[in-house]
């Protein structure tokens, strides 16, 4: 299922990211193949959203290398991004709350028909792909002229996933997809990664939920104050460790015999350092 | 990876969806006429029939068609400009620079031609690259530093008031310029934005026709085209329309230089209409404006809004201003009554809407 022989489509080496003074992102390698889930993990204020902005063409790296293909590049706006099949979904959807589910799924690359001076939106053409593409996602919606905010934070999750593989994203970036979203919710959103990855896209899943990573994952990389914690292969690396590392890692080892001195903290069910075998890269 | 695989879909569907195609059961199609009442359109709509049918009982002289023809002419003036603004409204900005502006484009027309001796079509076409070039900097200003349209349009209402007094003081020496009715090309030119034409024995404006023809063009093309979709993306989200591609930089400085256009087109029409300007015309205009698109229904934070909405809401403000004078009462109650107007139609459109969208 993974083919790991490809070359990457999006490759980052030793990039980073200042904002000013302050030091966002630091020396950060990624490596992103066809039909393969990358998972960025970390906690709030790890920098995830930062490396997210930069492979988007939010914002540019500072430092290191950013390539797409092979060549390095430097994105100055989004729309550079998604014309090289990068795409992103981001944690607020990037969807207009006011406007139709139609008009959310085609906004910015619009349909259209006519010769210039008339040339109008083909909107018959677009309702219908927008259904046929969101149905062949498994979602099914009466009607779609309903404004996409009437609808729940999981289907608004899968109309822009939908999108994102109708436009030939060929990179998709998801961004906390599953953390607004209830346990049977989550699930579908997973299972639509899955779906996008078995369509040979490459996915970058951000999340802090180790648990839903493991599922879909197939490489994983924890971000931590900005700079690369852990970068792993699945096989490389068990839930558990994963899950350490999540936590706190190697700082948790620490705390753990600060708590041990300060008042009989039954530790012993605690890992030790030794167990968190699996090193960053 | 089994496990994803087993999730349920989140949107069961019902077993029996019957013969049509599959749906999610979830939504409940409402009334037609609920559905109606629920666009500000409509509303507005029915504000102005009202509007219309009191006067048609409290002032007779209003049955009359030249009256009408009056009105109309009336609306037409604020609506022609109400257009852009609401466009603008809807794409999440506003223009107070909008009234003075219009006052701007007569001036440069007027004493570009009048002092160079020239065509008056050059100073025509100086004002419409002035007006295009204030609708710019309004635009670019905004985008470029962030600030709220509030501000930004606030410095250049002031600036451009001053400027129209204190330029037309220096250049001709009086608070008005010159006449400028035996240039050539006045003829030509009042043709286009100021003449009149005989329907049934009575005088109409052309303004009314183009008015109408604007709001055809701007309902178009807010509703079928990219440019459209645009408007209503930044003003509903510019973050969102941002990052699936919109030009939003574009599409914001555009809306503005819609505007210029639009004070332009006005200017134009007022210059040709009276010959000579006022320098210190225009102030308040600008909120007449943006009142005319909130009672046609356009969200003051954008977003939401159509084309035709405002054009019944510059025809409610056509309408009172001329019917109070067609009823005899003084004139100085307009702006009170079009307060009140402003109110009661922000008010009864949220109630209808509220009622009408209720789950």
């Amino acid at each position: 299922m993974t083919t790991t022989n490809d070359s990457p489509v999006v490759e980052l080496r030793s990039t980073g990211k200042a904002y000013g003074n302050i030091r966002a992102l630091h020396g950060v390698d990624l490596k992103v193949f066809p039909n393969q889930v990358t998972c960025v993990l970390g906690d709030n204020g790890a920098g995830k959203s930062t490396l997210i902005k930069i492979i988007s063409g939010l914002h540019q790296h500072t430092e290191g290398e950013f390539l797409v293909d092979g060549r390095p590049v430097r994105f100055s706006t989004p729309r550079e991004a998604l014309d090289k099949g990068i795409a992103t979904v981001y944690q607020d959807l990037a969807v207009v709350p006011l406007m139709p589910v139609w008009r959310n799924f085609f906004l910015g690359s619009e349909m259209t028909k006519g010769p210039w001076p008339v040339r109008r939106l083909d909107i018959e053409k677009m309702k219908k792909t927008a259904d046929h593409e969101l149905r062949e996602m498994g979602i099914v919606l009466d009607d779609l002229e309903q404004p996409i905010g009437t609808l729940s934070g999981g289907q608004r999750q899968c109309v822009a996933i939908a999108r994102a593989v109708y436009f030939g994203a060929r990179v998709l970036i998801l961004d906390e997809p599953t953390a607004a979203l209830g346990v049977k919710q989550s699930g579908v959103v997973l299972k639509y990664i899955a779906a996008a990855r078995d369509r040979g896209l490459g996915v970058i899943f951000i999340t802090h939920n180790p648990h839903h990573a493991y599922m879909v994952g197939d490489h994983f990389s924890v971000l931590r104050l900005g700079t690369m914690e852990l970068n792993a292969s699945r096989d490389e690396v068990s839930l558990e460790e994963l899950t350490n590392h999540m936590a706190g890692g190697t700082e948790l080892t620490a705390l753990k015999h600060e708590l041990a001195q300060v008042r009989g903290v039954d530790v012993e069910e605690l890992p030790e350092e030794s167990d968190l075998t699996a090193t960053a890269s | 990876m089994g496990m994803t695989q087993q999730a349920e879909p989140a949107v069961t569907t019902p077993p029996a969806s019957g013969p049509g195609m599959e749906r999610d059961g979830r939504t409940k199609q409402r009334p037609l006429a609920l559905r109606l009442l629920a666009r500000p359109e409509i509303g507005v709509f029915l504000g102005a029939v009202a509007v219309f049918v009191f006067f048609l009982v409290a002032a007779p002289p209003v049955r009359d068609g030249s009256s009408m023809a009056n009105i109309l002419y009336q609306s037409s003036t604020i609506g022609i400009m109400a257009l852009p603004v609401a466009l603008l409204m809807i794409g999440g900005e506003f223009d107070l620079s909008a009234g003075v502006a219009v006052i701007t484009s007569a001036l440069t027309a007027s004493m570009t031609a009048y002092q160079l001796s020239m065509n008056v079509w050059v100073g025509v076409i100086v004002a419409l690259v002035v007006s295009l070039a204030v609708g710019f900097f309004n635009g670019w200003l905004l985008v470029k530093t962030g600030l709220p349209s509030f501000l930004v349009t606030l410095g250049t209402f002031l600036i451009l008031q001053g400027v129209n007094l204190a330029v037309t003081k220096l250049v001709t020496g009086n608070v008005a310029t010159d006449d400028i009715q035996d240039m050539d090309g006045f003829d030509q030119a009042k043709a286009i934005f100021a003449s009149s034409f005989d329907v049934g024995g009575v005088q109409v404006k052309i303004t009314v026709v183009w008015w109408l023809v604007f709001a055809a063009l701007a309902t178009w093309v807010l509703i079928r085209t990219k440019y459209g979709n645009w408007i209503f993306a930044v003003g509903g989200n510019k973050e969102s329309a941002r990052a699936v591609g919109v030009p939003v930089t574009f599409t914001k400085i555009s809306l503005f230089m819609l505007v210029g256009f639009g004070a332009w087109f006005v200017g134009m029409h007022q210059l040709f209409a009276f010959n000579t300007v006022q320098s210190g015309e225009g102030v308040g205009q600008e909120l007449i404006y943006i009142a005319a698109a909130v009672i046609g229904g356009c969200l003051l934070t954008g977003g939401a809004g159509s084309a035709i909405g405002p054009v019944f809401g510059a025809f409610m403000f056509g309408m009172v201003q001329q019917g109070i004078v067609y009823a005899g009462w003084n004139p100085d109650w307009f702006k009170a009554f079009l307060g009140v107007m402003l109110l009661g139609a922000t008010l009864i459109n949220l109630w209808v809407s509220r009622t009408a969208t209720r789950r």
